[in-house]
Order: structure tokens, then C-alpha cells, then sequence
């Protein structure tokens, strides 16, 4: 009742002794213990998850109290796995779980911010004209204007301002720039949508609607191996982590499992109980060596020479002395082993060429359809060559479906496919196989072997359909070569012993990777001995940090070779677990109507961000490294001349990648002026690029009506962490202060480009970066406007990952904190004020859309057998055949928010689609409609609404045949058209269900199998890549339709990547001009830089986080080695600086024996806004990881219109590889805060 | 002046004791969590801080004792104990002297440390600042009396003093007609213990109810029935 009366007791006290005196009971209130129970309590829990990037995909729970959150703890309901293995939970992370900190620390953004300058423009233009449109117009057309606004990005002087004002200026700028230079000038960039589907897709519905350009991430960010497309015809398709359980070797090689998939780590710790070998790769000695029974630590970069080293000791073991009858009867069955290869003379030397193909003998092999899409194998039995069925010409135009792995030939007669010819012929001829390791960069180790190896293969000789002679070999013979095994066939070059100082011998290895030949050929046998005892359950983990390198489709290669010939992909427990960044999206196909609002019109416009910032941020005004470089040996230069833009430029026109901005002009006008002169558009546009009225946009970058002009940027921080060359994006895109030390190409040079106009250069060609986010990232400080998006707990959204079989939800605890709003609904508001704002500047307008020549649909059987460019009159241009496809779509620009808010009739008519499959949806669009309503007016009268992200949620479940068991049955029903085989037993106990919003919130749920993925969702076998090309023999997606170790593409063969080879690092020239000319007394040190993923925040954190910054040391770090830190006088903790001709970062130098001599880690996306002092180098605050960096083209990623290798979004194309950069680190003499007032730090002089 | 003079040592302590107790009671009920000595030891703990923290509570807490020995112990009491007034004084000056002067080292070093040490100049309200400064020009006052007490060795002010005190404890009027004519430095210290009490219970002062004695006689384990 009262503290003071209740202690008032001198009289009653009513208390009992207990032993002897030295205890007592009380009667004392214990009202205060309440305090600590109330610190637990709380008024609800609310069902959500971390929605951008982290790989993770791990349901919470968020604790709701007093209407804030105020905490979260992992969910523990996943549904069981099954007896016999370790369930799932639970699933998080330490880094997960500081999440809730961001929601109400200081730096949220909390309102709608645009930098002061421009809203005083804005504001004054808005006085003068009335119409918002061209208000915008006055800013962006007056050189001045424009450039007062734009040299201020990144320093800062954000003022508030309301969602009113933001939409219109925005809306305005849009409308601008698609009446006046093209909708394809407005692009937006934002990252895996598998981890917040919904949010991606507001972003992208919106552009695409108004026929702007969704941009790819997973290229750019480098995690996208091209080795898989090239391999399996396939994306990314992995086990889930589960299976590991199930495997009895294991290695982990560049993939850091306890650090970075903390959530599944348990399943290798769990497997390892269990008594599976574990075997680590790593340079460093990371959180996961310590994991490995083995551990063997090559030199970083040098990942293929171990990977073939450890592939010649397996196949010589096992394939040529032919231990395993599983091996064998594996590889001729389900890869290209047995296919024939036509051996070309080059110069006096045969060197191995493309794959013969029907068409090549006589009479086409009696095949109408595709002759010279489909390979060919010689029978065993008869020792005919046969055409056996599931090469890509039976996907295409067949009559008869056969497109499958079954053993027979396309007549249906029983096939053998022989592997070897070296019993049946007596022919041998010595073929010409590139080396490349005695160049490259010079920081790494070489050998002294000839770059041209000749080795001698056995062959056969036989008439081809024109009379002609022609010499053929299996590729397994040519691989066993290449391998440079000794098979008793005369000849140089080969290895008879392990110690022969032969490519690609374990002693020939010691010396690259600096790997004990002991350990290559122990970890290789019991490899392979696992793998053969267990029918293939021998698995590689493996992670981007080997797939960041230039060369880095050598690295996997070499890997997937080794599972491969081992018989482990498609088997439980066995496999390729490549875990990096693409985050599966399960419920893909529903989802990407609504992505790409191809309910309303088709196809969007996307594009492949590397190639797209290579060329807008002009990072190839300044490329050091020439095509020359990274040729073949057996490849004449003079062939491949050009600069490597100069590649993709031809790449674009040919059809091979896509482009954008596309046209170098409005392809509105386009629609336009074929209107007027009375043409098809596509006839319009082949006519007038013929007589050179139009041409690409990348053709002339610098050009002002090839600029792309306004960006968005959502749940990415492109300019914190993902923008490989940092400096140059400043510079160029966004015409900023930035820290680049050199200059570009200049004038007076011959290493210009011959298809690229060149000119001064444009600097600050965006018009208007947005960038919606919910804390001050880097980005948001470069941007003009930054919008304030719900949290992660603020907002409904789906989520699935590769690594848990699950779809699961983001649920709204609370509100949108503060003036915040969702993806969804911010991307709703922009549509509404753009509508608005069209009527007299936009109305039905023709779009003419280029596009290449797409994986997965029939324009990927485009260019057979050469490559020609129509521009050099090699060929006619023929859309979607030579050149990218042209269709004209029809824009209602007014209507852009009631598409938005509606699914369009294309979904009812049209049908949808994925993977080359097609299906009709006019039930479930029906069902739909019931469920969420339908529009009462308007343009989208009648259709189903999709006002809310939960809306919109339950579209994509409703159109995904994982999520809707109907529409499952109806996707495998359509690919049984194709194979000729039953499938739909997989999904069919299933086929009456389907899952809603709601019941996701209630439990994560499984989903279910479906022909878009390669596994199954099964209570019998956990989820593996390729399980159903084994079991139920559907063809990969390849030009053999079976898994290629081989690639016959004219460019693959001139680069000398035909086979897996060992290629060392490239030679970036960054580093000669800045070393020792700029010295500030101290010792400089030249290191490799390697860019890991995160301890202290992770993608789910990022690395703002104060819990975690206090975990860790509070800013940017760099490791290094502890030699090379005496070297250069460097003790732990020391401020330093790292620098080459990009830029320059300055942090705290960790000094640690983790780190190999020679070598340098910094964690990705360490903020430039946190603790970061100024730099000796630039004189600005020092830079992000990325300032060091700059992308860099391999032209063998353009490759399009053939088979595997043809573009898809996300799928295939360049990649933004970093590793194989340099910098000079060396002690700061003086760590400059540049916070006082006379400082000159422009971020404190914007402020004032 | 009269008026003044009755109102400082004749109302004011009435208020003074008024404002200390209510006050204490009420910050007792309502405010348990602010119920704390606030120590500033985790922000800053050298050595010389260990020290002079001893050093100051050990030189309060005995003049504190002298205070309530001096003042309220009556006449009849200590001379019957054969204490004569005037060794009364001496013990007095002595005594307050030598503590004093701990105290004042301590807290000197103590003041400079609230006020200048970047961590706990952070961390400190008014009222902390406050109170301690009160203390510190309490303590130089009180010091600053021995000069003048010095003057007159026979005692007869401190019995003053005395009598002064001990009327308001037992609530006889007139009170304040015993301190009119002394020394104005004895006044000013007096003046500034009454605003001491008033202050008391919005600072950390409360702590002093609240010393942890009854740990040296209670049992080793307590348990709370319910």
C-alpha cells in the first residue's frame, strides 16, 4: 500500500528463522519484481522476416508493445522435416536479430527528403508555370540550373518536404523524360526479389507499365556463375540446405558457412555428427576451415588449377582405367561426354571445334525439324552416329515429342552412346589445347609450358553432307587430353605420373596454388571413392568469393567438372550447392505477371546491369585491358579486334544481350513516324537501321539523347555496396564530387573502340536519382529524393529463399513509423500523379520494344553454326533472328494507375508462362476476381483488383503453380507435351490445394513441385537441383539437352574455353601510376583485394547498425596479412589507406594471421557514412569498397541467340567481377575528420 | 531586521524540517527508481576519485556526528560528564577542524571532477551540480567559523548556538533571539544547513536514509513468503 508504512513493522514482525538463524522468510512486498517481468511483456506477436538479400529466408517473430516494436526472437513452427533428419529450426541470426533497431534509430528516414537546392528550383519553376511537366522541363533544360542541383549529390542539405510535392516532382520528371527522350530512359534497379517479392514488384509494375527499364542485379553483383548457364542451361538451381545432411562428403570451397548461412550451418555441423568427411577451401583461414577435417588453402585466384588437378587425378583413376560402372553409364546418359566434336585445321594443327550436328551429314540424319540443333553420339553397338533424343532441337517445332534423356535415338531405336573411341580406331591425331598459365598478372605464379599444348586424341573420320572429309572426336577424348593425361598414345604433354611437371598434374599445381600434391590427390580419391560407394552423394558447398574473379567461370567449371564425372548432380546428398545472391524465387512464374505487368502488355523492357553501367558510368572510357589479353593462344587477334565495349556493342545489334536505353531515339516517336510513313513498326525499324537513321543508344554513350535520365533505386544500396566502380558512377552518372585518380583514354590514342562514337565526355547524366529506403544509407545521401519506405515489420510481403523449401511472410506489426509508407504504396502514389499528369503530354502511344534473342523460347535456336553481324553486312538484319526481336505495344499512359491497380486481360487471353512452358490461367484469374474484388470502373473494369500488397500477394499466389496445386498440374502437363513423358504424378496429390496470404501468416508452408525447378518438394528426398533431369529424364535446357562440359560456341572456342583450362587473374594496370607518387612518408604496400561478405551485418543488417558497429570496431575495417603489415610498419588498428587509379578508402587496418601474405579482405559495404576520416589521396572522405574497383567485360558472357547461352533476365550475360583488383595500402600520416568548420569538408560547408 | 532574524532561525527551520520529511516520504512512495545515491563511479573511477570519495564521506559523516553532538547534547549533560564548555569548544574546533579539512580535500577534488570531467559533466542534472556546490560552500563555511570562534575561547557562542538548536527541536518559541547577535559567518552557515534540509529530498541526498547498515546484523538469506 505504501512503501514507507509497509517497511513501518517494528512492532509485527512476522518473520521465520530458518538454519539456524542464517536464513529468514519475510512478508515483504514483491510488488517490484514486477518491473522485470514487464520488461518481457508485450501486447502481440506479429509473424515477419528481413526482406532484402540475405539468403537466410528465416521466419520471426516481432514483439509488439505499446504500439512499438520492440524486439524479435526466431519462429519456431516450420513444419517437421521427416524422421531420420534434424528439422529446420531455428533458423537466425545475431544479425537478424538486431534488426528491430533500425525501426526508431536516428537514422530512419522518416519523411519524404529532397536536397534543398532542388526544391528551390522547383519551387520557383512551379511559380512560372503551372504545368508540373514542364516546370520540369525549365530545371533540366537550363545547363546551369541542372548543374546546381547535380554537383551537390552527396553532400548533403536534405530538407523535408511532403508526399504531395515528392510524387509530383517525380511524376513530372517521368513524364518528361518518356515524352521527350523515351519511357526506356527511365530505369530502376533493385535486387532479389525473392526475399520481399511484392516491394520488387511495385517497382517494377510501375516501369513497366509506363515502359521504363527494370534492371538485373544478380549479374552485376557478380554472384550470377555463367559456368551454370553455359553448364546446365539453368539460372542457379542448388539443393536446399537440408540436404547437405544427406551427403557424405562435403566441402565447403570459398563459401564461408558458419559466417555467412548461419540460419543452415547446423546441417553441416549436424552431417559431420553423422560422420560425413568434411573438406574446407579457403585462402584464409576463415569460420569454416576450422569445420574441415582437410583443409587445403590455394592462393586466392587459383581455384581452377586445384579444381583440375583434383579432375585429373578422378578421371584418370575412375574414367580411364573405368573403375565405376555408375560413372560411366552416368556420364553417357546425362552429360555431353559421348558427343561428337569436329576437330578444325588451323594453321597446319587441329584444334577442337563445334559439335557435329545433323545437318552436317548427309540427308540431315532424316531430321526436318532443327537438323542443325541437334548432336550427335555413335552408337556402341552398331558403331552408327545416331541422333539421340534431348538435344534443344527436339524442344522446338517438333511433331513428334521427344524431347527427353531416354536412351534412344530420335526413331526410337535402343542407343549406347560410346564414350571413347580409343579401342575402335586406330586413328590418332595430336589436337592443339591453349595454356594459359605461363601469363597473365604478375602477382601470381607461373609456369614456363608451352601456351600451345598438343596432345594426341584419338579420332574418326567421315563424309559430311557436301562430300568433304572431316575428323571427329568424342569429348570425352578431347577432355581426358585436355586434362593432360597419358593414355599410352605417343605423343608430348601428357602425364604418365602425378609428379610430372605436366598441366595439369598435382605437382604441376603445387607450384600455382601452393597446395601440397599429397592432400590434391587424397582429397580427389576419396572424393570420387565417396561419390562411387554412394551413387554420387559427394557435395561442394561453394560461394561467390571464386565466382567474383574475371576468370571466375574457369574456377566453377573446374568444380562442376569434378561432380560431374562423379556422378553427383541431380542426387540427394550430392551436387553443386552454389549459394549466392539469386535467393530462388519459388513462386516465380505468378509472380512475374505482376512484376512485369505482363497482364497488360508484353514483353517488358529489362536489362543486364553490367554491361548497362559499364557503358553509362563510363567505366570503359578508362578500360586498361584489351581483348588481346584474354584471346587463345590459337585465336589470331586480328580476328577479335575491338575494344570490350566494341563486344557488347555487337553482342546488343546481333540480338545476343539486350540494351538500354535502346534506340538512340524515342521509341515513342518511332511508333510515331511508322504511323505516318504507313509501315509496321518492325519493317519501320529494320528499314531505317539499315540506312543508318537509327542506331543502338550504347553505339554513341556520351550523347545526350542516349543518357539514361532518371532512376530509381529500391530495398538496394547500388551506391554503398553494389557499384563497382564507386568513383566512376559519380563522375559520370551523377556528375558529383568523387575521388577518381585517372584519367580516361583521352584523345590521342589507337585503343579507342570502333563501334562507339567517342566524344567529350557526359558527366551528371541522370536528371533524377529517387532512391525509397528506410535508413540514410550511402545511396540515399547521393540521391535527390529519398523516399520513406515501411521497415521489414511495417509492411505484408512474401518471402522464399534456396536454402529451406518454404514460402513465408513479412507482416505489418505496426504502421508505417512516422510519414513512411510501403513499396507498394509508394509506387502506387508515383503511378496515380503520373496518370494525372499525362493527359496532354502522353496518351496511347505505339512502343516499339527491342529484345534479344530470349533463353527459353524458340528464338534461342537463332545462329546455329557462325556468328554474323548484319551491320557489316555479314548478314540481313531479321528481327529476332540476326538481331533482337521488335514488337509494337500499345501504352495507355493515362490508365497507368488503373493497370496498377488491376490484372490486366492478357493473363485470361494470353495465358502465362515460364521456363518455355505455357499454360492457361482464366480460372485462376477467375478466382481471383472472387477473392479480391473487382474494378467497378474505369479502363480495367472487371478485372480483379490488386489494391493492396496483400492484394497483390494473393495474385501471386493464386498464378503460381508452387503456391496453386492446379495450376502446378497444368505447368507439368504443358512440359509433358513437350517430353513425351508423364510428369504430373509429382504434383498430383496436391492439385486441390492452394495457398493464401493468410495462411502463411498462420505457418510457413512448403510449397509444391513444380517443371520450373529442377528438384521436387517431396516427403521422401530433400529438394536437389537436376533431381528431375535424372529421375524423370527431362532434358537440361542445353544445346545437347544434356550437361555440357563442353562449349562449341565460335567465341568460347576463341577465348580458349572450349574446356575447362587454368586461367590466372588479369593484369588491371591499376596500380604502377599511383605507387610511390604520391607518398606520404610511410611504406606502401601493393595487396590483391578481396571484398568477403559481412561478420557485423550482413545484407540483412547492413553494417549502419549501431548493436553490431558496437560488436565489431565501430567502421571500416581491411584485414591483412601480419607479414605484410611489418613490412609496412602497419600495427592492429591503425588508421590506413588503401588506393589505386579508382579511388580510395580509408579505415582501421585488422591485423590478423587469418589473412595470407599478399592479400587484403574488406567486408562489402562497409558504409562511407560511418567513422569514416578523410583521405590523403582524394582530399574528400574516404570511399566505399567499390572506390578501389572498376567492372570489367569478358566478352564470352555475351554470347546470345544459341541454345544455354542465350539471354535471360538475371540468368545469363556479363558479370561485374572485382577480385582480380590491386591496392596500395600504407599508413595514414594524418587521420583528418574533416569536421570542424574551416575543414573544407563540403559535407559541413553544405550544412551551414 | 528583527523580522528577518525571526523568520531565517525562528520559521524557516519549521518549513525547512517540513519540506525534508514530507519530502522525503513522498519521494519515498512515488518515486522508488529515483531513490539512489546515483554514484558517478562507473563513468569515472581512478584512483584519485577512490580516494577522495573516502576522504569526503568520512569527514562528513563525523562532522555530522560533532554537528548532532555539539548542538543538541545539553549542558547539564556533558558538564555533568565533567566537560567543561570551554574544552567543549576546543574539542569542538579541533575536531571539526581536522575533519573539515578531510572533507574539504576530498570534496575539493570531488567539485572539480563534477565540473570538469567530460563523462560525468554529461551526465550530471542542476540538481547534482547544485547540491554539491551548496555542500562544498557549507564546508568552507563552517571551516571559516574557526578563526572566528578563536576569538572568544569561553564558549558562550557555541552555547548560543546550542540553545538555539535545541529550542526548535523541542518547539519552544523564541528561539531565533538566542543567534540574532552572532557572528554573521555562523549565521550564513547556519542559514545554509536550513536550505540544505529544504533541498534534501529533490537530490541525491535521499541515499544518506537509506545506508545499507542493517546488512551487518540481518540474516544471510532473506526469502519474500509470497
Amino acid at each position: 500500500m505504501s512503501h514507507f508504512l509497509d517497511r513501518l513493522q517494528f512492532f509485527r514482525r512476522d518473520t521465520e528463522e530458518f538454519s539456524d538463524d542464517h536464513g529468514v522468510a519475510t512478508d515483504e512486498s514483491r510488488k517490484w519484481e514486477a518491473a522485470y517481468r514487464q520488461r518481457w511483456q508485450h501486447d502481440r506477436i506479429v509473424r515477419s522476416t528481413h526482406g532484402v538479400n540475405c539468403t537466410g529466408s528465416c521466419s520471426w517473430k516481432i514483439y509488439v508493445k505499446n504500439g512499438l516494436v520492440t524486439w524479435e526472437t526466431q519462429q519456431t513452427d516450420y513444419p517437421r522435416t521427416r524422421p531420420g533428419m534434424p528439422n529446420h529450426e531455428p533458423r537466425g541470426c545475431a544479425r537478424g536479430a538486431s534488426y528491430s533497431w533500425y525501426i526508431y534509430s536516428a537514422n530512419r528516414v522518416k519523411y519524404p527528403m529532397i536536397r534543398g537546392r532542388l526544391v528551390e528550383l522547383w519551387r520557383e519553376a512551379r511559380k512560372e508555370h503551372d504545368d508540373p511537366v514542364t516546370a520540369w522541363q525549365s530545371i533540366v533544360e537550363d545547363e546551369q540550373k541542372a548543374r546546381s542541383y547535380k554537383s551537390r549529390r552527396g553532400l548533403g542539405g536534405f530538407v523535408r518536404a511532403d508526399w504531395r510535392e515528392v510524387n509530383e516532382i517525380i511524376a513530372a520528371a517521368n513524364v518528361y523524360t518518356a515524352r521527350d527522350w523515351g519511357p526506356d530512359r527511365i530505369i530502376g534497379f533493385s535486387p532479389i526479389p525473392a526475399m520481399s517479392m511484392v516491394s520488387y514488384a511495385a517497382g517494377t509494375r510501375y516501369l513497366s507499365l509506363i515502359g521504363g527499364t527494370c534492371m538485373s542485379f544478380y549479374d552485376w553483383y557478380c554472384d550470377l556463375p555463367p559456368a551454370s548457364p553455359q553448364t546446365w542451361g539453368e539460372q542457379t538451381d542448388v539443393p536446399e540446405s537440408a540436404d547437405w545432411f544427406n551427403s557424405t562428403f562435403l566441402m565447403m570451397w570459398g563459401s564461408n558457412v558458419p559466417q555467412t548461412r548461419t540460419p543452415d550451418a547446423h546441417y553441416m555441423t549436424e552431417a559431420r555428427y553423422r560422420g560425413t568427411k568434411t573438406v574446407t577451401v579457403t585462402p584464409d583461414y576463415s569460420e569454416a576451415s576450422k569445420f574441415g577435417d582437410i583443409w587445403l588453402n590455394p592462393k586466392q585466384g587459383t581455384d581452377s588449377a586445384l579444381a583440375m588437378a583434383l579432375g585429373h587425378v578422378i578421371l584418370k583413376e575412375w574414367h580411364v582405367e573405368g573403375r565405376s560402372e555408375y560413372f560411366d553409364n552416368y556420364v553417357r546418359q546425362y552429360t555431353d561426354l559421348p558427343c561428337l566434336v569436329l576437330l578444325d585445321q588451323q594453321d597446319g594443327q587441329a584444334v577442337p571445334g563445334r559439335y557435329l550436328r545433323a545437318s552436317d551429314l548427309s540427308e540431315n540424319m532424316g531430321q526436318e525439324n532443327n537438323p542443325e540443333w541437334k548432336t550427335l553420339v555413335r552408337d556402341e553397338t552398331t558403331d552408327d552416329i545416331v541422333v539421340p533424343r534431348g538435344s534443344i532441337g527436339f524442344r522446338w517445332g517438333e511433331k513428334e515429342h521427344h524431347w527427353n534423356l531416354e536412351s534412344l535415338d530420335a526413331r526410337g531405336r535402343e542407343v549406347r552412346p560410346r564414350l571413347t573411341e580409343i579401342e575402335s580406331s586406330e586413328d590418332v591425331m595430336p589436337v592443339a589445347f591453349p595454356y594459359f598459365g605461363g601469363g597473365g598478372n604478375a602477382h601470381w605464379s607461373h609456369t614456363d609450358h608451352d601456351a600451345v599444348q598438343r596432345r594426341n586424341v584419338p579420332v574418326r573420320r567421315i563424309r559430311l553432307a557436301d562430300g568433304s572429309e572431316a575428323t571427329v572426336a568424342t569429348v570425352f577424348d578431347l577432355m581426358v587430353a585436355n586434362y593432360g593425361i597419358d593414355r599410352g598414345l605417343g605423343g608430348g604433354n601428357v602425364a604418365a605420373s602425378y609428379d610430372d611437371d605436366v598441366p595439369y598434374t598435382p605437382a604441376w599445381q603445387e607450384v600455382i596454388t601452393g597446395v601440397p600434391r599429397e592432400k590434391v590427390i587424397t582429397v580427389a580419391r576419396q572424393f570420387a571413392e565417396n561419390a562411387h560407394k554412394t551413387q554420387g552423394k559427394s557435395m561442394i558447398i561453394i560461394g561467390a568469393a571464386m565466382n567474383h574473379w574475371y576468370h571466375m567461370d574457369m574456377n566453377y567449371r573446374g568444380v562442376i567438372k569434378m561432380l560431374m564425372m562423379c556422378g553427383c548432380i541431380g542426387v540427394s546428398g550430392g551436387g553443386w550447392a552454389h549459394y549466392v545472391g539469386q535467393e530462388k524465387l519459388r513462386p516465380q512464374s505468378g509472380w512475374t505477371p505482376l512484376a512485369f505487368a505482363l497482364d497488360w502488355a508484353r514483353p517488358p523492357r529489362q536489362m543486364n546491369s553490367t554491361s548497362f553501367f559499364y557503358n553509362h558510368t563510363s567505366q570503359w572510357r578508362h578500360e586498361k585491358l584489351q581483348v588481346s589479353e584474354v584471346l587463345s593462344p590459337l585465336t589470331k587477334p586480328e580476328d577479335f579486334q575491338g575494344h570490350m565495349i566494341d563486344f557488347n556493342v555487337r553482342a546488343e545489334r546481333m540480338g545476343w544481350l539486350p540494351s538500354a536505353p535502346q534506340l538512340n531515339r524515342n521509341p515513342l516517336s518511332i511508333g510515331r513516324e511508322a504511323a505516318t510513313a504507313g509501315m509496321d513498326p518492325k519493317e519501320y525499324v529494320v528499314e531505317q537501321l539499315k540506312n543508318g537513321n537509327i542506331a543502338f543508344a550504347s553505339e554513341d554513350p556520351d550523347h545526350p539523347a542516349n543518357f539514361p535520365r532518371n532512376m530509381f533505386v529500391w530495398r538496394s544500396n547500388l551506391l554503398g555496396s553494389s557499384g563497382k566502380g564507386h568513383e566512376y558512377f559519380l563522375k559520370y552518372l551523377l556528375g558529383t564530387e568523387n575521388g577518381l585518380q585517372n584519367k580516361d583514354l583521352g584523345d590521342e590514342t589507337d585503343l579507342h573502340p570502333q563501334e562507339v562514337k567517342w566524344r567529350d565526355a557526359a558527366t551528371g547524366k541522370l536528371d533524377l536519382l529517387t532512391t525509397l529506403d528506410f535508413r540514410m544509407s550511402t545511396t540515399c545521401m547521393y540521391s535527390d529524393i529519398v523516399l520513406p519506405t515501411a521497415t521489414w515489420y511495417e509492411k505484408n510481403d512474401l518471402n522464399t529463399s534456396d536454402m529451406h523449401p518454404f514460402i513465408h511472410p513479412l507482416t505489418a506489426a505496426v504502421d508505417p513509423a512516422w510519414e513512411s509508407r510501403s513499396d507498394w504504396d509508394i509506387y502506387k502514389g508515383i503511378a496515380r500523379t503520373f496518370s494525372q499528369l499525362c493527359p496532354g503530354h502522353l496518351g496511347r502511344e505505339t512502343d516499339v520494344v527491342t529484345v534479344p534473342l530470349m533463353h527459353d523460347s524458340p528464338a534461342e535456336l537463332a545462329q546455329a553454326l557462325d556468328v554474323a553481324d548484319w551491320k557489316k553486312g555479314e548478314c540481313e538484319p531479321v528481327p529476332g533472328k540476326t538481331m533482337p526481336g521488335l514488337v509494337a505495344i500499345e501504352r495507355d499512359y493515362p490508365a497507368t494507375y488503373e493497370r496498377f491497380t488491376a490484372l490486366g486481360p492478357l493473363m485470361a487471353s494470353a495465358g502465362n508462362m515460364g521456363k518455355g512452358m505455357q499454360w492457361d490461367t482464366k480460372e485462376e484469374v477467375e478466382a481471383l476476381g472472387d477473392l479480391n474484388g473487382r474494378q467497378e470502373k474505369g479502363s480495367a473494369k472487371g478485372q480483379p483488383k490488386i489494391e493492396t500488397a496483400i492484394d497483390a500477394a494473393e495474385t501471386i499466389l493464386m498464378l503460381a503453380p508452387e503456391t496453386n496445386g492446379r495450376v502446378a498440374m497444368k505447368a507439368w502437363q504443358a512440359l509433358e507435351k513437350n517430353s513425351g513423358r508423364e510428369h504430373a504424378h509429382l504434383v498430383a496429390g496436391h492439385a486441390a490445394e492452394k495457398l493464401r496470404f493468410r495462411d502463411l501468416v498462420a505457418q510457413p508452408r512448403k510449397i509444391y513441385s513444380s517443371p520450373i525447378w529442377s528438384g521436387i518438394e517431396s516427403e521422401k528426398v530433400s529438394y536437389n537441383a537436376g533431381w528431375t533431369n535424372i529421375n524423370e529424364l527431362i532434358p537440361w535446357r542445353t544445346l545437347t539437352g544434356r550437361q555440357q562440359f563442353y562449349q562449341d560456341h565460335k567465341w568460347m572456342r576463341a577465348f580458349g574455353e572450349q574446356l575447362c583450362v587454368y586461367k590466372p587473374p588479369v593484369d588491371l594496370k591499376t596500380i604502377d601510376p599511383m605507387k610511390g607518387t604520391r607518398s606520404n612518408g610511410n611504406t606502401e604496400i601493393v595487396l590483391n583485394f578481396i571484398t568477403p561478405h559481412q561478420k557485423w551485418g550482413i545484407h540483412s543488417t547492413y553494417t549502419d547498425n549501431l548493436l553490431m558497429l558496437t560488436l565489431s570496431r565501430g567502421g571500416p575495417i581491411v584485414w591483412i596479412s601480419e607479414k605484410d603489415a611489418a613490412r609496412a610498419g602497419i600495427v592492429d588498428n591503425d588508421w590506413i589507406e588503401a588506393f589505386n587509379i579508382n579511388g580510395a578508402i580509408t579505415a582501421r587496418a585488422v591485423v590478423s594471421q587469418r589473412v595470407p601474405e599478399g592479400m587484403s579482405m574488406m567486408y562489402h559495404a562497409q558504409e562511407k557514412i560511418v567513422n569514416t576520416p578523410g583521405s590523403e589521396i582524394t582530399g574528400n572522405r574516404g570511399g566505399i569498397h567499390n572506390s578501389v574497383t572498376r567492372t570489367v567485360l569478358k566478352p564470352t558472357h555475351m554470347i546470345g541467340g544459341y541454345a544455354q547461352q542465350s539471354y535471360f533476365f538475371n540468368y545469363h550475360g556479363t558479370v561485374g567481377a572485382n577480385r582480380d583488383e590491386f591496392i596500395i595500402v600504407r599508413k595514414m600520416d594524418k587521420v583528418d575528420w574533416m569536421d570542424g568548420e574551416a575543414s573544407g569538408d563540403a559535407m559541413q560547408v553544405e550544412g551551414v | 531586521m528583527d523580522y528577518i532574524n525571526q523568520f531565517l532561525f525562528g520559521i524557516l527551520p519549521y518549513i525547512a524540517g517540513a519540506v525534508f520529511l514530507l519530502g522525503c516520504l513522498v519521494r519515498f512512495e512515488r518515486g522508488q527508481y529515483s531513490w539512489r545515491a546515483q554514484s558517478s563511479q562507473t563513468l569515472d573511477n581512478g584512483p584519485m576519485f577512490r580516494w577522495a570519495s573516502i576522504f569526503f564521506h568520512v569527514g562528513i559523516l563525523l562532522l555530522l556526528l560533532g554537528h548532532v553532538f555539539g548542538l543538541l547534547t545539553p549542558q547539564w549533560f556533558y558538564h555533568g560528564l565533567g566537560l567543561s564548555t570551554s574544552t567543549k569548544q576546543l574539542l569542538a574546533i579541533v575536531a571539526g577542524g581536522i575533519f573539515g579539512a578531510v572533507c574539504f580535500i576530498g570534496l575539493t577534488y570531488l567539485v572539480w571532477r563534477r565540473l570538469f570531467n567530460e563523462r560525468v559533466r554529461a551526465n550530471s542534472a542542476p540538481a547534482d551540480t547544485f547540491i554539491l556546490l551548496l555542500l562544498y560552500l557549507q564546508l568552507i563555511t563552517g571551516l571559516l567559523t574557526i578563526p572566528v570562534s578563536t576569538g572568544h575561547m569561553d564558549g558562550a557562542v557555541m552555547v548560543q548556538l546550542a540553545n538555539w538548536a535545541q529550542y526548535i527541536v523541542t518547539f519552544r518559541a523564541g528561539a531565533w533571539e538566542f543567534i540574532v547577535d552572532v557572528h554573521w559567518i555562523y549565521k550564513l552557515h547556519v542559514f545554509l544547513g536550513l536550505l540544505m534540509f529544504l533541498s534534501f529530498p529533490f537530490t541525491r541526498l535521499v541515499h544518506i536514509w537509506s545506508f545499507p547498515v542493517i546488512y551487518l546484523g540481518r540474516s544471510y538469506q532473506l526469502v519474500r513468503r509470497h
